[in-house]
């Protein structure tokens, strides 16, 4: 541990890793607690895997990765979307379809692309390790637009998550701001697979701010906590992979984890003893 | 006095034989009316077509003297079954102000008159004292109250309500009806109902649906209404409600 932070001082690579990890951390928090409070991790997923295939079509023709990742996790969103609120019942089968076509088609551009495999490697599972200063302004950008779209809607997008059939018998469009909670997943999937890789992504989406919802008890206070849980869990995962030289996205998704099963158990035994309690009050 | 709800030979079937068939009828304001039936009848049916979530396949639907789906910010709208989770992180208070989205502007927070209405219908229903519990703490019957205040909170020229009293006991089922009871003097009242025989001590006039849809003023209903409506002998039992 002490190893990585006397490292820190002295190489860029790895400030500019900690940089990245804490911008991702914010739209992590922030999206993820209506990720959690919505229930819509599996769409989440769907939509983060779907993003290989952009990759590999971008990789291919030789152009941005990540510019690919961003159309190809928006392009699927808005599918998943308007499939829900067209027909309903098909929604789990789309997710499932285009979660698997879409990292087909990615393999397939991939293997097609001459040169070296090793970058499927790092879009799957996150490469940290090698983000640039551009990367950073480009993750500091999309947290901007996340927040200032939180920040000016934030009672249409809680009406919305919470009760979707009173929120348009309120005149809310509900549509447009269901689709759009959704294109903010996606960024946020964009901005996350620069750091844990994309068959990762879900799980740093929902483990900070599935902790949080055990310990605070609404959405503004959730989304703190999860940000700043998130920082840790990325901060953590870093120091802990230099030393040994571990992937660090493996790592901190496991620290992630831990830390959830822990929280979980934790939590069930305070509530059992406060319910026994309760109990024993009750039979005097 | 004119129509605030009028039916026209209205239609529905979800895909399948009709649920509703040329459905009539015309509330004047003001009135407390219920709508019974059996199961399946298309009671909840008309409702969500009263409040535009559903649309008719034929005839006409006129609310407030516009189509429901313009009129429905005026109206407030109790569920049989929130469809939200009862773990989802939010107060009472939230809850009940989400009465006031449509209402107060488009952006933003809430403004102060918001909270003050908030805080009205919260004392009127009886859930200000919880105000700041979480949803997952209440009972069944706190719920359904807070259900209550979230559509007054709305300021409602309609109130319509979906099986208010199905998941909760009799001695809350009252008291619920007698504060509908009070409303029903500076809002029109639309309830949906299976129990015929309790309602009628409430309401003003009984819309009784079974795809198709007959009317009675209260005082007339009998065991042969009763019977005619759920094709089956009825226990019929005194009600005195004072």
């Amino acid at each position: 541990m002490m190893e990585f932070f006397n490292a820190l001082w002295g190489h860029a690579f790895l400030q500019y890793a900690l940089a990245g990890g804490l911008l991702a951390s914010i739209g992590c928090g922030i999206v993820g607690s209506y990720v959690v409070v919505k229930r819509i991790g599996f769409l989440a997923g769907g939509i983060s895997h779907s993003v290989l295939g952009g990759m590999g079509i971008a990789f291919f023709f030789g152009l941005s990765p990540l510019g690919g990742a961003l159309v190809a996790a928006v392009a699927s969103a808005l599918l998943i979307g308007w499939v829900r609120i067209t027909w309903r019942e098909q929604e789990d089968t789309l997710i499932g379809t285009l979660w698997a076509v879409g990292m087909a088609i990615g393999i397939l551009f991939i293997s097609k692309t001459p040169g070296y495999g090793v970058n499927l490697m790092s879009y799957l599972f996150g490469n940290i390790l090698m983000v640039s200063p551009g990367d950073l302004w480009m993750m500091a950008g999309i947290d901007l637009i996340i927040l200032l779209t939180v920040y000016f809607c934030y009672q249409q997008f809680l009406a919305v998550s919470f009760d979707e059939e009173f929120a348009r018998l309120r005149g809310i469009p509900v549509t447009f701001f269901y689709l759009l909670l959704l294109c903010m997943v996606a960024v946020t999937v964009v901005l996350l697979i620069q750091v844990v890789g994309l068959i990762l992504v879900i799980a740093l989406l929902t483990l900070p701010a599935a902790i949080a919802a055990h310990y605070v008890h609404s959405l503004g206070k959730m989304m703190l906590l999860a940000t700043l849980l998130g920082m840790l869990f990325t901060l953590v995962g870093l120091a802990l992979s230099y030393g040994p030289d571990l992937p660090a996205g493996a790592t901190i998704i496991l620290v992630a984890g831990v830390t959830y099963l822990i929280s979980l158990f934790a939590t069930t035994l305070q509530k059992r003893k406060v319910m026994r309690r309760q109990l024993l009050q009750a039979m005097k | 006095m004119t129509a605030v709800v009028s039916l026209e030979d209205v239609t529905f079937s979800y895909s399948g034989p009709k649920v509703l068939d040329r459905i009539n009828l015309e509330i004047s304001e003001h009135e407390f009316i219920g709508l019974v039936g059996p199961n399946a009848g298309g009671k909840s049916t008309l409702l969500k077509m009263m409040l535009g979530l559903l649309k008719p396949l034929a005839g006409k639907v006129r609310v407030l003297g516009d189509k429901p789906e313009r009129s429905c910010t005026q109206v407030g709208y109790v569920p049989q079954y929130p469809l939200f989770s009862r773990e989802f992180p939010i107060t009472v208070e939230q809850t009940v102000l989400m009465g006031r989205l449509g209402v107060s502007g488009m952006f933003g927070g809430y403004r102060r008159s918001d909270r003050e209405v908030a805080r009205r219908v919260m004392l009127e229903t009886e859930v200000a004292d919880l105000s700041s519990r979480q949803l997952c703490t209440l009972s069944g019957g706190q719920l359904q109250r807070v259900l209550m205040a979230r559509a007054l909170a709305c300021e409602p020229r309609i109130l319509m309500l979906d099986e208010p009293t199905a998941n909760i006991d009799m001695r809350i089922e009252t008291e619920i009806f007698d504060l509908l009871k009070k409303l029903s003097s500076r809002m029109t009242i639309i309830v949906v109902s299976h129990d015929v025989g309790f309602i009628s001590g409430y309401v003003g006039r009984v819309a009784c649906l079974n795809r198709t849809l007959v009317c009675h003023p209260t005082a007339a209903i009998d065991g042969d209404t009763i019977r005619s409506l759920y094709e089956a002998d009825v226990k019929m039992v005194e009600h005195h409600h004072h």
